[in-house]
Parts: C-alpha cells; sequence; structure tokens
C-alpha cells in the first residue's frame, strides 16, 4: 500500500484483536506497515523519555475510531505470551539504555511513571475493548494454557469480577506511582520532574477514563431518546384504540345503516385528521381562530345531522368579535342539513383585511324566499337579525330544486384583526 | 359518444384501487393499476394511458415523483391526483409536479368520471379544496417579482375561484358570471399554470405555514 494512502487518517483504526492497551499501536504499525511491538517501544521510550510518547498515544487514541470488525492484518501479538514477554524485555532494555545514556529524568521520576504507566494500561484494557460484559476473551495465550488454567485466567480476566480485580490492580499500580512520587520528593528540581509526570498521569486518567465516560453519557441519552420513543408509541396506540377501533367497532354494529356509517366515518375522519396534523392538542386552536371554530361547528352538525359538511378557508382572524356571525353561520347550516334534503353541505369562509365573508351552500330543494312569510323565525330572527346587528348582512339567494345559498358578510372593526 | 377514457390507476392501497375499479365500472377503460412509483412508471410509460389518477402519498417519493418521471418521456399523458390528504403542502407539490387536477378520495362517482373526461381533454380539474389553497397562496400582495404575470391571479380568476371554493360547478360558475364554461376553464388553466410555474417563495413558505395550523 503507497504511504500516502495509508496516511489518510481513516485508514488508521484501532482493531478490537490484537490490541494490548487501545488498540493504537496495531493501529498505526497496520496504517505505516511496520511491526505492532516496534511501534510499542517507540511510545515507551518516548513516555519514559520525556511524557511526550503518553500524550502522543493518547491524542492518537482519541483520533483514530475503533474497529470492531477489525483484526490487524498481521499476527495478533497482544495475545502471545512469548511476543508479551519480549515486548517487556524490549522495554527494559529501552529504559535502561535510556538511562545510560543520560536523558534519564531521575529514579525519583521513571519508576513512579512506570509503575502509573502500568496501571493505566491495566485500567485501559477495560475501556479499551469495551467489554465490560462476562464474555470471555480468546486468546492466543489461553489456547496454550491447559483447559483448568485457562478457564481460572479467563474468568479472572474476562469476567465482572475479573474486570473490578484489574481495575483495582490498575488503581494501586497509579496509586503506588504518585505515592513514590511524593515520598519521594526532597528538592525542587525533582518537584518539577514529579508535576511533569504527575500532568503526565493526570492527563492520562483523563483519556482512560474519558471514553468511558463517555459512552456512558451516550448510553444515557440513548436510553432516554428510546423512552421518548416507547411514550409517542404508546400515546398513538392508546389514541387509535380509544378512537379508531372503536369506530371500527360500531361501524361494524350498523353496518345496515347507510347513514349512520357514513356519520361514524366523517366523524372519525375528522377527529384522525385534527390529530394528525394539529398533533395532541386538536381543541387548542379552536377558542382562538374564526376558521376553526367554524370547522368545530361544522363537524358537530355532520355527526348530530348525518350530512357531510364540507369547510373550504382563505385566511383566518380572530375569534373575538366575529361570534355574531359564526353564530349566523351555525343557523345556516344547521338549515341546510335539516332541511334542504341536500346530500352535503359546502362551507367557504373567506377572510379580507376589512371583512370576513362565510358562504353557506347547499344543492337541495331550495325554496322562494320571496314567499316566506316575514314572521317565520328562523333565517329572519337568527341569521338576518343577528347580521344586522352588528352591521353586517345577510343575503340568501334560493331556487326552488336548484339549492341555497346563504351569504354572510361581517365587517372587521380594529379588534378584529385578519391574520 | 367518444371513446371511453383510457385510465391507468396507481395506489399503494388495494383495497382502494378495487373500489375505484369497481365505482368507474364500463364508463372507462382501465388499462391496469400499480402500487408502487417504480411499477407504476414503467407500466405507465408502456401501456400509455390518457390519463393516470395517482396517489399523492406512496412509498418511494410519492405521486409527484411518478408524474416527473413519466412526464421526461411521455408529456402526453396526464394526471390528476387523488388522495385522502388534504394538507396543502402535498397537494400544491403534486400539481405543481405537473398533475392537472386535484380530487379528495370521497369524491362521488360521478364527479369522479366527469373530472376524468376533463383532464383528458386538457383542462385542469379544481375542487373546492384546492380553489381555496390557491386563493390563499396567492392571497398576500406579491412583492415585486420576476414574473408579475405569474406571480398575481386576475381578478376574474380569482372571482372564477372563489365561486369553485363556494361549491360551484364549472357550469354555475359560467352563469353567475354570465360567460361560458369554455372561458372558466380557460382561466381555471391558466392558474393551473401559474400554480405551476410561478417562482413565488409564498408558495413553499404557505404550504409549510399550512402545517402548523
Amino acid at each position: 500500500m503507497p504511504a500516502s494512502s495509508a496516511l489518510r487518517r481513516r485508514e488508521f483504526t484501532r482493531p478490537v484483536e490484537g490490541r494490548m492497551v487501545a488498540g493504537v499501536a496495531v493501529g498505526l504499525a497496520d496504517g505505516l506497515g511496520l511491526d505492532a511491538n516496534v511501534v510499542r517501544c517507540g511510545f515507551v521510550v518516548l513516555a519514559v523519555a520525556s511524557g511526550l510518547g503518553v500524550i502522543v498515544y493518547g491524542i492518537a487514541w482519541l483520533l483514530m475510531p475503533s474497529d470492531p470488525e477489525g483484526s490487524s492484518r498481521r499476527e495478533p501479538v497482544g495475545g502471545d505470551a512469548v511476543a508479551t514477554c519480549a515486548f517487556g524485555a524490549v522495554v527494559l532494555g529501552a529504559l535502561l539504555l535510556v538511562r545510560a545514556l543520560g536523558l534519564w529524568p531521575g529514579d525519583v521520576v521513571v519508576w513512579p511513571l512506570v509503575a502509573s504507566l502500568v496501571g493505566l494500561a491495566l485500567l485501559a484494557m477495560r475501556t479499551g475493548t469495551g467489554t465490560a460484559t462476562a464474555e470471555l476473551p480468546d486468546w492466543a495465550l489461553l489456547r496454550r494454557l491447559p483447559p483448568d488454567a485457562a478457564d481460572a485466567v479467563a474468568v479472572l480476566i474476562g469476567t465482572r469480577r475479573g474486570v473490578l480485580a484489574r481495575i483495582a490492580a490498575g488503581i494501586a499500580c497509579v496509586a503506588v506511582g504518585l505515592a513514590a512520587f511524593v515520598v519521594s520528593v526532597d528538592s525542587w528540581s525533582a518537584l518539577r520532574g514529579t508535576l511533569v509526570a504527575s500532568v503526565a498521569v493526570v492527563i492520562g486518567v483523563a483519556l482512560v477514563v474519558g471514553p468511558g465516560v463517555s459512552r456512558l453519557v451516550h448510553a444515557l441519552v440513548e436510553e432516554r431518546r428510546e423512552r421518548i420513543r416507547a411514550d409517542e408509541r404508546a400515546d398513538v396506540a392508546a389514541h387509535l384504540h380509544d378512537s379508531v377501533l372503536q369506530t371500527l367497532a360500531l361501524v361494524q354494529r350498523r353496518a345496515d345503516d347507510p347513514r349512520e356509517v357514513v356519520r361514524l366515518a366523517r366523524m372519525q375522519e375528522r377527529e384522525l385528521r385534527a390529530w394528525l396534523l394539529g398533533g395532541d392538542a386538536p381543541d387548542a386552536s379552536a377558542g382562538s381562530s374564526l376558521g376553526a371554530a367554524l370547522e368545530e361547528v361544522a363537524a358537530s352538525i355532520e355527526s348530530e345531522q348525518g350530512i357531510p359538511v364540507e369547510v373550504v378557508r382563505v385566511r383566518d382572524c380572530g375569534i373575538d368579535g366575529a361570534e355574531p356571525l359564526l353564530a349566523a353561520a351555525r343557523e345556516a347550516i344547521l338549515n341546510a342539513a335539516r332541511h334542504s334534503g341536500a346530500s352535503r353541505v359546502a362551507v367557504y369562509l373567506e377572510v379580507e383585511p376589512d371583512q370576513a365573508t362565510i358562504f353557506v351552500r347547499d344543492r337541495g330543494r331550495g325554496f322562494d324566499p320571496a314567499a316566506v312569510p316575514a314572521d317565520r323565525g328562523g333565517i329572519s330572527h337568527s341569521i338576518v337579525g343577528r347580521m344586522t346587528r352588528v352591521k353586517g348582512r345577510a343575503t340568501v339567494r334560493s331556487t326552488v330544486n336548484e339549492g341555497t345559498e346563504i351569504e354572510l358578510v361581517l365587517p372587521l372593526t380594529k379588534t378584529i384583526e385578519a391574520s | 359518444m367518444t371513446e371511453p377514457p383510457r385510465v391507468f390507476l396507481v395506489d399503494d392501497h388495494q383495497l382502494f384501487l378495487a373500489g375505484v375499479r369497481a365505482e368507474l365500472g364500463d364508463a372507462v377503460d382501465v388499462l391496469g393499476a400499480a402500487s408502487d412509483v417504480d411499477a407504476a412508471v414503467e407500466m405507465i410509460r408502456e401501456r400509455q394511458p390518457e390519463v393516470v389518477l395517482v396517489d399523492v402519498h406512496m412509498p418511494g417519493g410519492g405521486g409527484a415523483r411518478v408524474i416527473t418521471e413519466v412526464a421526461r418521456t411521455h408529456p402526453d399523458v396526464r394526471f390528476l391526483a387523488l388522495s385522502v390528504s388534504d394538507a396543502p403542502e402535498d397537494v400544491i407539490a403534486t400539481i405543481r409536479a405537473g398533475a392537472r387536477g386535484y380530487v379528495t378520495k370521497t369524491i362521488a362517482p360521478d364527479e369522479l368520471l366527469d373530472a376524468i373526461a376533463r383532464v383528458r381533454d386538457g383542462d385542469a380539474v379544481f375542487s373546492p379544496r384546492l380553489a381555496g389553497f390557491v386563493l390563499d397562496a396567492f392571497a398576500d400582495v406579491a412583492p415585486i417579482a420576476a414574473d408579475p404575470e405569474l406571480d398575481q391571479l386576475t381578478p376574474r380568476e380569482r372571482e372564477v375561484l372563489r365561486l369553485i371554493a363556494r361549491g360551484y360547478a364549472y357550469k354555475e360558475v359560467a352563469r353567475d358570471l354570465g360567460i361560458s364554461t369554455k372561458t372558466v376553464e380557460t382561466h381555471v388553466s391558466s392558474v393551473l399554470r401559474k400554480l405551476q410555474l410561478s417562482s413565488r417563495h409564498q408558495l413553499a413558505r404557505w404550504a409549510s405555514d399550512r402545517r402548523l395550523i
């Protein structure tokens, strides 16, 4: 693989298989085409010489995504006992070499630091592999041991109890390391080295604990989202049960009465539509707008009289001050539904800046307006009278056998704003 | 007597397909039916119906996608959108995709036949509700636009739409305004063109606003 393409960031992933701490070294080694142990030694030397190794490792850890499916393209080294021993020897040798070369910050710093790093590595094994469950590890090392011993090791390392033991060991190592620093501080120069090392350890702890904490937070968020989703599903189910299923049951029982079936279906359709469009509060807007109130009037007359009432709205306005218009419209729709004999009633509302108009139309039997005695209640009182009292007007057009249309006009004052 | 119109049905509800077939009976020649977008596009191209009754809501892009796909290769096929949805944004989107009309599924069989014939003849079919939507969408005074002719309704078109919204049939509109039915059809077709071609941002915004009511 050409180095240029290998250096693209997404080429570097942290394979789950073959990792010792978090898989950074294996991943880098795979990406760069090196042996993982070479990379590991590099990290150790850098870490011991200046603490830089820990920081580089941590940054690489953050940048490289974990690849649960991925396994090192090379022979996994982490689980092999011989390779592990060899690795340990190389590390020790590197330490001694560095010491001999004079890059040594002092025993006071290095050995506690090594202890801390071992502790961190122990802790990281848990968060790094991401399996804190009781799954038994499948390591090459285990396969070489006799079955009984292998079981014991697996339980110790792989189970929850094993994890606890490892965490305890890790914390103990870190604590010993830190304690060693504190105890051995006897001069300012040593203190400076100690501070550097301590900062490195703190950063290391943050890096080790960080992924676990973020995973925990993520899991909590996910769980909460799941609960909200479940609640919503339950709401929908409850609503469908209370409305649609009930109506369907009624429809089955009234199957011999087509008019009633249509009435039920229309009623349910309206309700479901309002619920789908308006969310969970279909009645919330009813009190506030003329259009919504008109729809509600139409719906109630429709279910009382069993005749579809279709409402078409062009814009809307507040209900305050428009109550007489609504009452007159109600009367007109009721008349049409009761007396016209039409199969449906069409209602049209249009709100303009200076007036609100409602048309109620049916294609029923109609009548001759001139022939209606003036004292007959319905139209003259409740519709025409109501409208003239609020300086509006009502016009009735009707032709025998063709139908009736009632036009209601209400001038809008400043208090009733068109919207 | 003219030939019965050759019709194709697209709907993902089998029950509804069967119902429409039964309702239309012999008055139309049903060439076939499809219940998903891809099958519909393929079969329509193959059978070349005159009018396609298309459901607005379907998995895989809905009626609007069927219309756009077919129109690329067969611009002569005409579409009548049919839906239980009154949601303005769906209606407007389907019309803008190229449907020549929109009716709700509760329409009476004779009215549906009437609408199919009208669409076949190249006219537009506006139900009261669609007329209401259009009046509402074109209600505000248009700002200075690139093409004012497309962005505004003429007073006459507005009158025609208002009567349709009030539940008048084309014939009744013609009588009320003292014009011929043909002229009413011309006005409605012109409104349809504006609805399809207008670049008014308000159309989209209006449609999404209505969702909040």
